[in-house]
C-alpha cells in the first residue's frame, strides 16, 4: 500500500480524499493555489505544496505543477477527485513518466469513454442498449431527415463534440429536422470548432440514472447500484438518490449487467460511473460514462456501506477486488443535497463572500438516521469567485426513501449559514413537494415545478401553528428570564400574561403559553371562536442567540433558522420565511392602529460617502438591484469602501465611472 | 360593601360606595384626555395616546399615575372655561421588567399637549422623584409647544424642567422618545437628556418650524425635510435612533431598559445567560484579511464576543466609521466603541468623534465598563475638517476617554496609527487592559507613508523605496514594538477575545479610580 498520497484537487472532494486516506494510515499532500492558502483542505492535509495563482488554469490545471509537487514530496500516487484533471488523458500518462501512480482509470480507459461518438461505439459494441440513432457522419438535411424517419419521432439533434446543451436540437417532424440540422450544426461549429452532428431518438420526460461500477487491475468489475440524478437545473445536478425509485429488480440488474459489460469492454480498473437516460417506462440507454469519482458517489457509498475512495486507492496499489459482485447489497435509502452559494431568490446568481456563519447539522448516525456532510469550507472562510460554488453536499440515509427525506430536510433546516446567499431555502422547500416525495420525476422537474423562479413555501395550517407556538415559546424563554435581571423593586416579581398574539405571515394566532426555563413550554392555541383548542407541548434547550433552534414539538424534532428583528425574530422551516412577533393582547390590540407604510421611496440618487476614487462600477444603466448588491466600489484612505443597495430597485443611470475623484455627496448612479 | 354603606364620614349622605363610583367616574373623563374625536384624529395619525404608549412601555398593570385631576389655573382668554383633568401630560411611575421608571407622556389630545404651569409642574413632580429616589426617566414627546394663553407662566415652566434636567444628567438615566412634533421650548428638554429617539414620519423636532424658516430666511422646507427622523438620525446626529411607529420605539425602549444602570450608583444590571464567557469564535482567526486594504464588517467582532449575539446600537445611521452601543459579557452590560473599517477605512474624524465622546462620557457616568476595538488608520484629513474643527472634536474623545475612570479594555484588532492610536483608549490614557491581536500594528503611519517621508531623498527609485516600506513594515506592522514597552498587555488570539475580555472585566470589577477634586472639568465643547 502507498505511503503517501497526493490529492491533485481542493474543496470538498479534496477533504473527502484525505479522510478516507488519513483511516488507512497513509500520508496526504494538497495542492493549493493563492485562493486557498488557508483553506480547509490545506488544513487537514499532512503536507501542502502551493502550486500558483488562483485561476485554475494556472494552478489546479497544471499537469507539470501537479508532478512536480508529488515528485517534491515524495507522493507514491495521486488521487484526483473530479474535475481539474480528474478525466484528462495526459494526466496518467504523466504521472506514469515520474513513476507516480495514479488513483483512477488507466488513460487508455480514459480515452475511450471520453468522446461521445467512439464511447457510444463502444457501448454497441459491448452490446449496451444505446439511444436508437445514427452514429456515422451526416452529410445534408435529406440524410438527416432520412435517418429521423427511421429512428421514429421526436428526434434530438446533438454536436458530437458537444456538452452542456450546445448545438442541440429537438425536432418533432420531419419538417423541424431541416432547421434543426442547420442551425446545430452552426451551434457547434461557434461552439467547438466542428460541425459534426449526430442524430438520436429523443426520450420524452427523461430520467438520469446511473450505474456505479468498480474494477481493478485483474479483470474485476462488479457493479454498486444506481443513482438517480434527475432534480437538475440546467444540466447542473442538484439532487441525487440511491437507489432511483423508478428502477425494479430486473432493470436494476440489466442496468448493472451493461454497465459492468462496457466497463470491462474498455479495460476499466476504478471507480467510475455509466449514465443511462431512462424513460418512464424503465427503458433505458446509454449516456456517457464518467471515468473518475462522482460528486454524488456518497448515497453509494450510505446504501452498501463500501468506500469507495478506498477502494479506489486499493484498486490502484494493485489489489486485487475483494467485494464480489453477490456481496453487493443495497441498504435503506439515500439523498444528497448540493449546497451551493447561490441566491435562490434572484435566479440563483451565485454569491461570493466570507462565511460568517457556518454551522452544518450534526454528523453521525442516531435512530437508524444518519447525516453525513462532505464539505471543504469552514465557518470565517472564504467562497470566492474562482472554482466551483458547492460549498456542501449534505446527505442523509435511512431506511425509506421518505424518511431519507424527511431527514433531509430536518438536517437542511439546522443547515446554518450566513454571509452569503444559499440555495437551502430551496432545497428545503424541494423536500416538500409532492411530486418529489412520490419519486415522479424526470429531468425537467426544477423546469416544470417552478417556471417562475423559486418562491418561498406559504406558512399554512399545521405549520403555521407549529411556527407560531415555537415563536411563542422563544418569546416565553425571554420573558420568564428578564424576571431574573437584577436591580428590580421588592415585592412580588413581575408577571407576565400567559395571553399571547403571534403575529406571523400576515396573520393573528392566539395562545396561551406556560412553562419555566428548563421545562417543556405549553402553548394552547385559541381556535376562531376563541375557546382553547389545541395545545402544543414544546420541548427545547435552544437559547437565545443560537441560530438555529432545535427541539420537539408534540414529539415531533424541527430545527428551525432564528434571526433576531427588532422587537421580533424571522424563522425559516421547510422553504418558509415568516417573520414572526410575540405580542401581549394589548400590543396586539394596539399594533392594529399602527399605520401600514408604503416602502418610502428609494432615495433616487447613490451618492459618494466620502471623497474619493471610484474603483468600480458594478452595474449597468437599466439594472435591477436588490438590498445589499454591491454597487461600486470607492476608495478612500487607500481602504475600499463597498457602496450596497439599501432597498430593491431599478438603476436608470450611471453617473460616474471608475478611476473618477469624487467629491462627498457626488452623485455616483441615479435610481428609477 | 356593607362596611362601605356603614361609614358615612362625609356626613353629606354620599356612601363609600358613591365616592368609589364618583372616583371611577372622574377617571374614566381623565382617561379619556381630549375625548373620543380627538382620541381618533390621533390614531388616524398612526399615533398612539399618551396612555396607549405608557401601557406598551411598562410592565402590564405597573403604572401608577400621579395627578391624574391637575388642571391649569389660566383665566385668560377664556381658558377657564376649558378644563381637562390631566392638562395635557400623563405622569407617573411602573417598572419595566421590575425595574422602577418614571415617565411623562405629552398627551397631544388635550390642548396639543402644549405646556402650562401645572402641566410643567405635573412633570417637575415626577423629575424630582425620579432624582430623590434614583430611578430612570423617561419623557414620550408629542406636543405643540408652550401654551400660548399663559405666557411667561409656561415659559417659567420650561425654564424648571430644563433645570432639571440638568442636574439629573449624570445621575439617573433620561431617556426621550419623540412621537409627535416636537418644537419650540419643547426641544430643549430632551436635548438634554442621555438619549432621543425618533419615530419615522410622524415625529419632528426643531427649534423654529417651517413658517417662521420661510419668514426669517425665505427658505420653503417641510416640517419633515427640516427635522423629521432621517434628518436627526443621520445628519444633525440629535437623534440616536429612529423607529418606524410607536409600537416598535417603544418595546425597544424596554429592551434599552435593560441595558442601563438605575443610577449612577447602582452599577450595571445583570441578566443571567448561558451563553458561555470561554466560548471560542475560530472564525475571527480569518476576521481580518490578507490585504491590509480590504475592509471587514467590525460588527461581525462584536456580535461573536458578547452575550447572545445582542447589540444595542446607539446613533447607528451617523458617522458609520465608529460603532457605538450597549451589550453584555456574563449577562453585565457594557458598552462598546468600535471603528469600522467597512465605513472611511474606520477613520476618525469630526462627527465620529463628538459620536463616541459622548457615548464614553455616558457610559462613564453610569459605571458602565467600555471594551473598545481599534482599528484606526488615523484621523481624516482635508479643509473640511479643519475648518469643522477636527481638533477639537477630537479632542473630545481623547479627553472622555482620559477622564473615564470606569473600567476601560481595549483590544488593537489591525490599525492604530499616529494620534488615533492615543485616544482610542490607549494604556497612555488610562486604558486598564490593552490587547492586541497579532494582526496589529501600532505606528505613527502606514509603512508607505512613513518610508516616503523618513526616505524623501529615495521617492525618484521606486525599488529602493519598496525595500524602505518592506523594512518599516517589517519593524512596525505588528504589535510587538508596543509589546515590548508595555503599551500592549498581551497579544491574544482572535478566537479567545471573548473569553480574555470576560476574564479581563471580571478582575476589573473592583476598579477603584479618583480624578482629582474639581468643580467640573472643561472639556472642549
Amino acid at each position: 500500500m502507498f505511503k503517501k498520497i497526493l490529492i491533485a484537487n481542493r474543496g470538498e472532494i479534496a477533504c473527502r480524499v484525505i479522510k478516507t486516506a488519513r483511516l488507512m494510515g497513509i500520508k496526504t499532500v494538497a495542492v493549493f493555489s493563492d485562493a486557498d492558502r488557508e483553506a480547509m483542505h490545506v488544513e487537514m492535509a499532512d503536507e501542502a505544496v502551493h502550486i500558483g495563482p488562483a485561476a485554475a488554469a494556472q494552478s489546479y490545471l497544471v499537469i507539470d505543477k501537479i508532478v512536480e509537487a508529488a515528485t517534491r514530496t515524495g507522493a507514491e500516487a495521486v488521487h484526483p477527485g473530479y474535475g481539474f484533471l480528474s478525466e484528462r488523458e495526459a494526466f496518467p500518462v504523466a504521472l506514469a513518466k515520474a513513476g507516480i501512480v495514479f488513483i483512477g482509470p488507466n488513460p487508455k480507459a480514459i480515452a475511450a469513454m471520453g468522446d461521445k461518438i467512439e464511447s457510444k461505439k463502444a457501448a454497441n459494441a459491448a452490446k449496451v442498449s444505446t439511444v436508437p440513432g445514427y452514429l456515422g457522419e451526416i452529410a445534408d438535411i435529406a440524410q438527416a431527415a432520412k435517418i429521423a424517419d427511421e429512428i421514429g419521432y421526436p428526434v434530438m439533434i446533438k454536436a458530437s463534440a458537444g456538452g452542456g446543451g450546445k448545438g442541440m436540437r429537438i425536432a418533432y417532424s420531419r419538417a423541424e429536422v431541416a432547421d434543426g440540422y442547420t442551425s446545430s450544426r452552426s451551434e457547434a461549429k461557434a461552439s467547438f470548432g466542428d460541425d459534426r452532428v449526430f442524430i438520436e431518438k429523443f426520450i420524452v420526460n427523461p430520467r438520469h440514472i446511473e450505474i456505479q461500477v468498480l474494477g481493478d487491475k485483474h479483470g474485476n468489475v462488479i457493479h454498486l447500484g444506481e443513482r438517480e440524478c434527475s432534480i437538475q437545473r440546467r444540466n447542473q445536478k442538484v439532487i441525487e438518490e440511491a437507489p432511483s425509485p423508478l428502477l425494479d429488480e430486473k432493470t436494476r440488474a440489466a442496468m448493472g449487467a451493461q454497465a459492468v459489460a462496457l466497463a470491462k469492454a474498455v479495460g476499466y480498473d476504478s471507480a467510475g460511473t455509466v449514465e443511462f437516460v431512462a424513460g418512464q417506462d424503465r427503458s433505458f440507454f446509454f449516456l456517457e460514462m464518467n471515468t473518475r469519482l462522482q460528486v454524488e458517489h456518497p448515497v453509494t457509498e450510505l446504501i452498501t456501506g463500501i468506500d469507495l475512495v478506498e477502494q479506489m486507492i486499493r484498486v490502484a496499489a494493485g489489489e486485487p477486488l475483494r467485494i464480489k459482485q453477490a456481496d453487493v447489497k443495497l441498504k435503506g435509502w439515500a439523498v444528497e443535497s448540493r449546497i451551493y452559494a447561490e441566491d435562490p431568490y434572484r435566479n440563483f446568481l451565485p454569491s461570493i463572500g466570507r462565511l460568517v456563519k457556518y454551522r452544518p447539522p450534526r454528523e453521525g448516525v442516531a435512530n437508524g438516521i444518519t447525516v453525513r456532510n462532505d464539505t471543504g469550507v469552514g465557518e470565517g472562510g472564504e467562497i470566492s469567485l474562482f472554482y466551483d460554488p458547492m460549498i456542501a453536499k449534505l446527505v442523509t440515509h435511512a431506511g425509506t426513501r421518505l424518511a431519507a427525506i424527511d431527514a433531509q430536510a430536518e438536517a437542511l433546516d439546522a443547515f446554518c449559514i450566513e454571509g452569503i446567499q444559499h440555495n437551502i431555502p430551496f432545497l428545503t422547500s424541494l423536500m416538500q413537494h409532492p411530486r418529489w416525495r412520490m419519486g415522479k420525476i424526470s429531468t425537467g422537474f426544477i423546469k416544470e415545478e417552478f417556471p417562475d423562479g423559486f418562491q418561498p413555501r406559504p406558512a399554512v395550517g399545521a405549520e403555521l401553528e407549529l411556527l407560531a407556538g415555537v415563536a411563542a415559546s422563544i418569546d416565553h424563554l425571554n420573558n420568564n428570564r428578564r424576571r431574573d435581571i437584577t436591580g428590580q423593586m421588592g415585592g412580588p416579581n413581575v408577571r407576565f400574561a400567559a395571553r399571547r398574539v403571534v403575529h406571523l405571515a400576515g396573520r393573528a394566532l392566539a395562545m396561551d403559553v406556560a412553562g419555566h426555563i428548563g421545562h417543556p413550554t405549553y402553548v394552547t392555541l385559541l381556535d376562531a371562536k376563541g375557546t382553547l383548542g389545541r395545545s402544543l407541548e414544546i420541548v427545547s434547550a435552544w437559547w437565545p442567540g443560537e441560530p438555529v433552534w432545535t427541539g420537539t414539538i408534540n414529539g415531533q424534532p424541527a430545527a428551525i433558522q432564528v434571526r433576531n428583528v427588532l422587537n421580533g425574530f424571522d424563522l425559516a422551516y421547510r422553504g418558509i420565511q415568516a417573520r414572526a412577533h410575540v405580542f401581549t393582547e394589548r400590543e396586539a390590540a394596539l399594533a392594529a392602529l399602527m399605520p401600514a407604510k408604503v416602502a418610502a421611496d428609494m432615495s433616487k440618487f447613490l451618492l459618494c460617502p466620502m471623497p474619493g476614487l471610484v474603483k468600480a462600477i458594478h452595474v449597468k444603466a437599466g439594472q435591477d438591484v436588490k438590498a445589499g448588491d454591491n454597487l461600486a466600489v470607492v476608495e478612500a484612505m487607500k481602504m475600499e469602501n463597498i457602496l450596497r443597495a439599501e432597498r430593491d430597485g431599478r438603476v436608470s443611470s450611471v453617473k460616474a465611472k471608475e478611476g473618477d475623484s469624487l467629491a462627498v455627496d457626488a452623485v455616483i448612479l441615479e435610481f428609477a | 360593601m356593607r362596611l362601605c354603606q356603614q361609614i358615612d364620614t362625609f356626613g353629606s349622605g354620599h356612601t363609600m360606595k358613591d365616592i368609589i363610583a364618583e372616583l371611577e367616574r372622574r377617571r374614566d373623563i381623565a382617561r379619556l384626555g381630549g375625548g373620543q374625536p380627538r382620541i381618533d384624529a390621533q390614531h388616524g395619525k398612526g399615533k398612539l395616546t399618551a396612555r396607549e404608549r405608557i401601557d406598551l412601555l411598562m410592565d402590564e398593570n405597573s403604572f401608577e399615575e400621579f395627578d391624574m385631576f391637575v388642571e391649569h389655573r389660566s383665566t385668560d382668554f377664556g381658558m377657564e372655561k376649558t378644563k381637562v383633568p390631566g392638562d395635557g401630560v400623563v405622569t407617573g411611575w411602573g417598572t419595566i421588567n421590575g425595574r422602577t421608571v418614571y415617565v411623562f407622556a405629552k398627551d397631544f389630545t388635550v390642548f396639543g399637549g402644549s405646556l402650562s404651569e401645572a402641566h410643567a409642574r405635573k412633570i417637575t413632580k415626577i423629575q424630582d422623584m425620579a432624582l430623590q429616589n434614583r430611578c430612570p426617566i423617561i419623557g414620550l414627546f408629542d406636543a405643540g409647544g408652550a401654551r400660548i394663553q399663559e405666557g411667561v407662566a409656561a415659559l417659567g415652566g420650561y425654564g424648571e424642567v430644563f433645570l432639571r434636567n440638568t442636574l439629573t444628567s449624570g445621575v439617573v438615566p433620561q431617556i426621550s422618545v419623540i412621537m409627535g412634533p416636537c418644537a419650540g421650548g419643547d426641544v430643549y428638554s430632551p436635548a438634554m437628556t442621555d438619549f432621543i429617539f425618533m419615530v419615522r414620519d410622524t415625529s419632528y423636532m426643531f427649534v423654529t418650524g417651517p413658517d417662521v424658516v420661510k419668514t426669517v430666511t425665505n427658505e420653503t422646507v417641510t416640517a419633515e425635510e427640516l427635522g423629521g427622523a432621517k434628518v436627526h438620525t443621520t445628519r444633525s446626529s440629535i437623534a440616536d435612533r429612529a423607529y418606524e411607529n410607536d409600537l416598535e420605539a417603544l418595546l425597544q425602549m424596554r429592551r434599552l431598559m435593560d441595558f442601563l444602570p438605575l443610577n449612577n450608583k447602582s452599577g450595571v444590571p445583570v441578566l443571567p445567560t448561558r451563553d458561555p464567557a470561554d466560548r471560542v469564535e475560530l472564525s475571527l482567526d480569518t476576521l481580518i484579511p490578507d490585504n491590509p486594504n480590504k475592509p471587514y464588517d467590525i460588527k461581525e467582532l462584536i456580535l461573536k464576543v458578547v452575550d447572545e449575539a445582542d447589540f444595542f446600537e446607539i446613533q447607528d445611521q451617523f458617522a458609520k466609521n465608529i460603532v457605538t452601543g450597549f451589550a453584555r459579557i456574563e449577562g453585565r452590560t457594557i458598552g462598546i466603541v468600535a471603528n469600522q473599517p467597512m465605513i472611511l477605512a474606520g477613520v476618525l474624524d469630526s462627527d465620529a468623534s463628538r459620536k463616541a465622546a459622548r457615548f464614553v462620557r455616558f457610559c462613564d457616568c453610569f459605571e458602565i465598563p467600555i471594551v473598545t476595538f481599534v482599528d484606526v488608520p488615523g484621523f481624516l484629513p482635508g479643509t473640511a475638517q479643519e475648518y469643522g474643527g477636527l481638533i477639537k472634536h477630537g479632542a473630545k474623545l481623547l479627553f472622555a476617554y482620559a477622564e473615564a475612570t470606569v473600567p476601560k479594555v481595549t483590544l488593537i484588532t489591525r490599525k492604530a496609527y499616529g494620534g488615533a492610536y492615543d485616544v482610542m483608549s490607549s494604556k497612555h490614557i488610562r486604558g486598564d487592559v490593552n490587547y492586541a491581536w497579532p494582526s496589529a500594528e501600532i505606528a505613527v503611519m502606514g509603512a508607505k507613508g512613513a518610508a516616503e517621508i523618513l526616505y524623501r531623498s529615495e521617492l525618484a527609485d521606486p525599488e529602493k523605496l519598496e525595500k524602505r516600506i518592506a523594512d518599516y513594515k517589517e519593524r512596525f506592522a505588528n504589535p510587538f514594538i508596543a509589546a515590548e514597552r508595555g503599551y500592549i498587555d498581551e497579544v491574544i488570539l482572535p478566537r479567545n477575545t471573548r473569553r480574555r475580555l470576560a476574564r479581563a472585566l471580571n478582575m476589573l470589577r473592583g476598579k477603584e479610580v479618583t480624578n482629582p477634586w474639581k468643580k467640573h472639568d472643561n472639556i472642549p465643547l
